[in-house]
């Protein structure tokens, strides 16, 4: 095991109903490291995510984030040692308020009795203000997030993981149903994410990746298929194989 | 998407607004049961220890409201806390009559030297002392909420399945009370009270206490309860009944934020069962019975489920519209009940709670149907 690897993934395997999903996958992620994950419909990439966070559990192979292993946590615990993680279909807490939504995120209290007790102080207010500005959101702060548009749902998901402050990242196609405008802005917002986290982005556009400008892993099967810069993997003839030989 | 709305269905002010106008009436009545008899503003003991009912079961029903209401959770079983807490209370109640049963003995209630018993089981034992019973009100059914919670969420039972385990959860402890055996009166139950604390439960001035002491604790648990889902807490419960397996990527547990707002909603219920116990004068195994738990579930829904005083007020109202009912149609009263679940369910579905709303502030028209519901209430 290299312990400088944030996240560490080896042979991992996993079998649903003799179908298997993840097949000898091996990943590895350096600190401050982002990385674009793509690969055909059914190549692994979320039961890749189910994963590490902690919804699946692998039949064999181990997990490592900073050294520790993964596959004997639920998701609460792995969520608090650092990985968030943002799904493909946004999911905000649509009766709440977008200021309330964040404040469940702030990364701090999490047992029942603390969060009955927790009063807003004001360092939590500060960070919220910081993550309405990061978001675009100030103008909707008192607002139900279940009123707003597809793509300010998408930028509130991105505001909660980032009041996590994880250390990873997982994005589950963020850019999936956005305009153009959107798309490139959601690639400015990860990239200034990246600055300061690591991440893990799952993603068809193809634009949306070159725009990323990061290395890429291609799946297949549930394995990986190459790994590099997007230019090389796209000239990789098992790549085009997969991509247009069916 | 979803139509209850935070903010405005946790006002603060709405709920000291009804806390104090419960105590009020609470109050009033029973300054108005203590007036002579020919006075015309004179109320009855009848009417007083109906209003104690309407008050207590008020407290069942705002039990639902916690569960129901915030954290998403159909209880078609509370009726069973409310009943443990009235049993509780009934105990003391019972031995509280001392040597005047039938048969004169000061150690054991009258059903047990009927079932030629020798001596108390241990679980009726300190059951002469208030302070005691007072204790087991809320923390029998706590307990029994705490165990059968923990071992539901952690298991993640969830929706219909979940409301069908409560439902058999109250159904076997109906059975379990009609035996004989189990020491609590079988099918009579607990009843022929005397006195509590020393005062005549039928004296005009004990009634009117028990009331004012109703109202008071039902002020009480409607401000708990307010605390509770306005704080983070609340939050937490909406998100968790909204998008439950979202919070758990946050690192909430939500089975324990279940399980917390479970555990004191039983509480409150089995208070409320209590306070029935020394007004209505009897505890039996009927009150188990499942349609209980099911027409509670109905007075949140007809006074605005998720409003806290929506269910106070659905409480106090099908409760005197059953009265009413029942006196006049006897035979029509089931049917009566269910057609007002079926319009509130068609019609309202926020209960007299989002009717209210609507009336004093009707949504905007420029919003998504998403949204038309939560700005529809007040901020």
């Amino acid at each position: 095991m290299t312990d400088d690897l944030l996240l560490d993934m080896r042979d991992v395997s996993v079998t649903f109903d003799g179908f298997r999903a993840i097949n000898n996958l091996s990943l590895a992620l350096r600190p401050g490291e982002m990385r674009a994950i793509v690969g055909p419909n059914g190549a692994g990439k979320t039961t890749m995510m189910d994963i590490i966070t902690g919804k699946t559990r692998p039949d064999t192979g181990t997990v490592r984030f900073q050294g520790r292993d993964l596959t004997r946590l639920d998701e609460p615990a792995i969520a608090r040692l650092g990985i968030g993680r943002k799904f493909q279909k946004p999911t905000v807490f649509e009766a709440l308020s977008v200021t309330e939504n964040l404040l469940l995120s702030l990364k701090g209290v999490r047992a029942p009795f603390a969060v009955l007790m927790a009063r807003r102080s004001a360092g939590e207010r500060e960070r919220i203000d910081r993550l309405l500005h990061l978001t675009r959101l100030e103008a909707m702060a008192d607002q139900p997030a279940g009123g707003m548009s597809h793509g300010q749902k998408q930028w509130l998901e991105i505001g909660m993981l980032m009041g996590q402050e994880p250390d990873l990242l997982l994005v589950d196609e963020p850019v999936a149903g956005m305009t153009d405008a959107e798309t490139m802005a959601t690639a400015d917002l990860l990239r200034e994410i990246n600055r300061t986290r690591s991440v893990v982005v799952v993603e068809h556009d193809m634009d949306f990746v070159r725009a990323l400008g990061v290395d890429v892993t291609v799946l297949h099967e549930g394995s990986v298929l190459a790994e590099g810069t997007l230019d090389a993997v796209s000239a990789d003839p098992r790549v085009i194989e997969v991509y247009l030989g069916r | 998407m979803n139509p209850f709305s935070t903010h405005a269905q946790r006002s603060l002010r709405g709920v000291i607004w009804m806390a104090v106008a419960v105590m009020v009436a609470a109050g009033g009545l029973a300054a108005a049961s203590l007036l002579p008899e020919g006075n015309p503003l004179h109320a009855s003991a009848f009417v007083v220890s109906l209003a104690g009912k309407y008050l207590s079961y008020a407290m069942l029903a705002l039990a639902v409201d916690l569960v129901w209401g915030f954290a998403g959770i159909l209880t078609l079983g509370h009726a069973a806390f409310f009943a443990l807490g009235g049993y509780a209370m009934g105990m003391y109640l019972m031995r509280e009559i001392g040597a005047r049963g039938v048969y004169g003995n000061a150690e054991l209630p009258d059903f047990m030297i009927f079932l030629s018993w020798k001596s108390l089981p241990w679980y009726w034992w300190g059951s002469e002392h208030f302070a005691w019973a007072a204790v087991l009100v809320v923390a029998v059914p706590g307990l029994l909420a705490g165990v059968f919670g923990w071992l539901a969420f952690r298991s993640r039972v969830s929706g219909v399945y979940l409301s069908i385990i409560t439902q058999a959860l109250t159904y076997a402890l109906m059975l379990a009370f009609f035996q004989n055996g189990l020491g609590f009166g079988g099918n009579n139950g607990l009843t022929d009270f005397k006195d509590i604390l020393g005062a005549d439960l039928h004296a005009p001035l004990t009634r009117a206490v028990l009331l004012v002491v109703t109202g008071v604790l039902l002020a009480a648990s409607l401000l708990a309860a307010r605390f509770v889902v306005g704080s983070r807490f609340g939050n937490l419960l909406v998100a968790v009944r909204d998008a439950e397996s979202r919070t758990r990527f946050l690192g909430y547990r939500p089975e324990q934020a279940k399980l917390l707002v479970w555990v004191f909603s039983a509480m409150i219920a089995g208070l409320g069962g209590a306070l029935y116990v020394t007004q209505v004068g009897i505890i039996n195994p009927g009150e188990f019975a499942p349609a209980n738990s099911i027409e509670s579930v109905i007075w949140v829904a007809v006074g605005g489920r998720g409003t806290l005083c929506g269910a106070v007020l659905g409480a106090i109202l099908v409760n005197l519209g059953k009265t009413l009912f029942t006196a006049w149609l006897p035979e029509f009263w089931l049917y009566g009940l269910g057609l007002l679940f079926i319009c509130t369910t068609l019609f309202l579905p926020n209960g007299l709670m989002g009717l209210w709303r609507h009336v004093r502030k009707p949504p905007p028209e420029e919003v998504t149907p998403e949204v038309a519901d939560t700005q529809g209430d007040e901020a």
